[in-house]
């Protein structure tokens, strides 16, 4: 029996009258790729800034890596990756000076982060890089070093909010490689996404519309439960019902 | 866009109407020790004109530096014993004026006034009696007796990089991180959000002091302002540095691009401070909105402390008014600061 690295109850978060995220009752085991999927404006940023320890919710319990997202936002966070949408690293530092702020702010020891710093640069192919500036690196060496930089310490679990945004198919292909290397090193990997390929690639994923979460199972079960040829069948299925409109 | 089109009238009202380096209402101390009738008309035309009012009446001299030292005189006016026969008798009569040195352009204006009014006395005199009487005023710069320029612009310019340094420059740092999106990476890992507020001000604390040594032998040596009261000046400044700061991290839970923490720092902080803080523009020349305005502004509690510590070199206790009013500002300011920066965390 595989432990649940994200367990949620009722989970709800509200804005004023505005329920944003609608009592989410779900869980993610560990070594799972699971996408997090749904419309703009559904709710999944929301949801996911909760898991991470990054907003208070409203009602309802969470718990991510064993610990209480609202108790114990603390643990939480040394125990989780995350990677923003826009791949924050500081650009007028170089890649391992990066490195080494992540490194230090995680907790891990000097000459561990020189160890995995080596390790990384020669995975990644980046030894030549090591003194570049980040800003000079094309984007989609940016992405796999914003990644890579996520997961620097083994947390139990990494979030990542539209790793794959503005790269071209080829690049987002090799991304979910080192996804892929992620997972079977045992780390999990929680993902949200747009684009319906990438949802074929995870093990089980979720819908999210209106706040709520619609559907909940792997790819080839949810095809053949709405009897589409695809994921984008499938989505398009559940959005179309939404009141919802983009916020 | 309201700001665009309300700018220019604010403008034009506050220099048309408000602002001015005009003395208006400046408060005299008289010094009498005749109180016959020539010194009594002489008063009489003091107070009347608008440039002056007369605050209060003095029973020694040694009281004069003490007056200025409290900040409540602009401008002591002394008469010499036997003022009235000496002026009869001999045609010649002493009037001393003291002037406060440690501002010296409102020094300069006041005492030509004040000069003016004493010979408009004399020309009534002439034409009244037709004997040619002198009241020619000998003239005292208290703190400032070379009337060094520097003594007035030395306490603005501490004033004025303190607010950019401090709270422009940190509030545009955090908002950078902010609109960069490398700040939410900071909030989502172990760093306690309070690192992240040290970490942004600690560089800027750093240089403010540094830029505050820099001041201070510049114009100690260099542009032979005293140093005055050392030790205070340092730690009120160091309390101004902490306020700024405060202010800054508060700016950055207001804003979130970097052009709008410029904007608002300078039309919040530094313009005011420019206009209100009493550096170019006296305040007792305000009309009164504009002096209770100018209440709020920090920048002008420190610039008066400032003057007193510095060119005044006063003891601490004469400035406890303006520590005691920075020290609640600064608590408050930092207070409120840090639970905004909480709260847009959640």
């Amino acid at each position: 029996m595989r432990q649940d690295v994200i367990y949620t109850e009722e989970l709800t978060k509200k804005f004023g009258d505005f329920v944003a995220v609608d009592h989410l009752s779900f869980n993610v085991q560990e070594g799972e790729i699971f996408g997090f999927l749904g419309a703009n404006g559904a709710g999944k940023t929301t949801a996911m800034r909760m898991l991470c320890g990054l907003s208070h919710p409203t009602s309802g319990k969470g718990f991510v890596a064993g610990f209480d997202i609202f108790r114990q936002s603390e643990q939480v966070k040394k125990n989780i990756g995350y990677m923003s949408q826009k791949f924050s690293l500081y650009e007028d530092l170089k890649v391992w000076e990066n490195l080494r702020f992540f490194g230090g702010i995680y907790g891990m020891k000097s000459n561990q982060i020189k160890e995995k710093t080596e390790s990384l640069l020669l995975k990644l192919g980046f030894q030549n890089e090591r003194n570049a500036l980040v800003k000079s690196l094309p984007l989609g060496w940016k992405q796999k070093l914003a990644f890579s930089l996520s997961i620097f310490h083994e947390p139990k679990i990494v979030f990542l909010d539209e790793p794959t945004g503005g790269v071209d198919p080829v690049t987002r292909r090799q991304f979910w490689e080192l996804i892929y290397d992620a997972a079977d090193r045992g780390i999990t990997v929680f993902v949200t996404t747009h684009y319906m390929d990438e949802a074929e690639y995870c093990d089980r994923l979720s819908i999210m519309v209106d706040g709520k979460i619609k559907a909940l199972d792997s790819p080839t079960n949810l095809k053949s439960q709405y009897q589409a040829q695809n994921m984008d069948e499938v989505f398009q299925q559940l959005a179309r019902k939404a009141t919802r409109k983009d916020s | 866009m309201l700001i665009v089109l309300i700018m220019p009238i604010v403008q034009i009202i506050l220099f048309g109407f408000a602002i001015t380096t005009e003395v208006r209402n400046a408060k005299v101390a008289v010094f009498d020790p005749s109180c016959d009738i020539e010194t009594q008309r002489i008063k009489q035309r003091i107070d009347a004109s608008s440039y002056f009012t007369i605050a209060q009446n003095l029973t020694d001299y040694n009281q004069i530096n003490d007056v200025f030292k409290k900040g409540k005189i602009n401008i002591v006016v002394v008469f010499s014993k036997d003022f009235a026969n000496n002026l009869l008798h001999t045609g010649d009569a002493a009037i001393q004026i003291v002037a406060d040195g440690s501002e010296p352009n409102q020094a300069s204006t006041q005492v030509g006034y004040l000069s003016q009014i004493f010979a408009s006395y004399q020309q009534e005199l002439l034409e009244q009696y037709h004997v040619p009487f002198r009241i020619v005023p000998n003239t005292k710069m208290l703190y400032n007796p070379q009337r060094k320029d520097a003594y007035n612009f030395v306490p603005g310019v501490m004033g004025i990089i303190m607010i950019l340094i401090c709270a422009m420059m940190t509030s545009i740092a955090i908002v950078r991180e902010k609109e960069l999106g490398t700040m939410e990476i900071l909030l989502a890992s172990p760093i306690k959000p309070i690192y992240i507020i040290f970490a942004k001000m600690i560089p800027y604390m750093v240089l403010s002091l540094v830029n505050l040594t820099t001041i201070l032998l510049l114009s100690i040596f260099v542009l032979g302002v005293p140093p005055g009261n050392l030790f205070w000046l340092v730690i009120i400044s160091i309390l101004f540095i902490f306020l700024s700061l405060s202010l800054g991290l508060l700016i950055s839970t207001l804003v979130s691009t970097q052009a709008a923490a410029m904007l608002s720092s300078a039309m919040g902080l530094l313009v005011p401070t420019l206009l209100l803080s009493g550096i170019i523009f006296p305040i007792e020349s305000m009309p009164v909105i504009l002096q209770d305005i100018s209440v709020i502004v920090p920048a002008r509690w420190y610039i008066t402390a400032i003057r007193k510590l510095m060119i005044q070199g006063v003891d601490v206790q004469y400035v406890l008014k303006e520590f005691a009013i920075l020290s609640i500002f600064a608590v408050i300011l930092m207070t409120v600061s840090l639970k905004k920066f909480k709260i847009r965390l959640m």
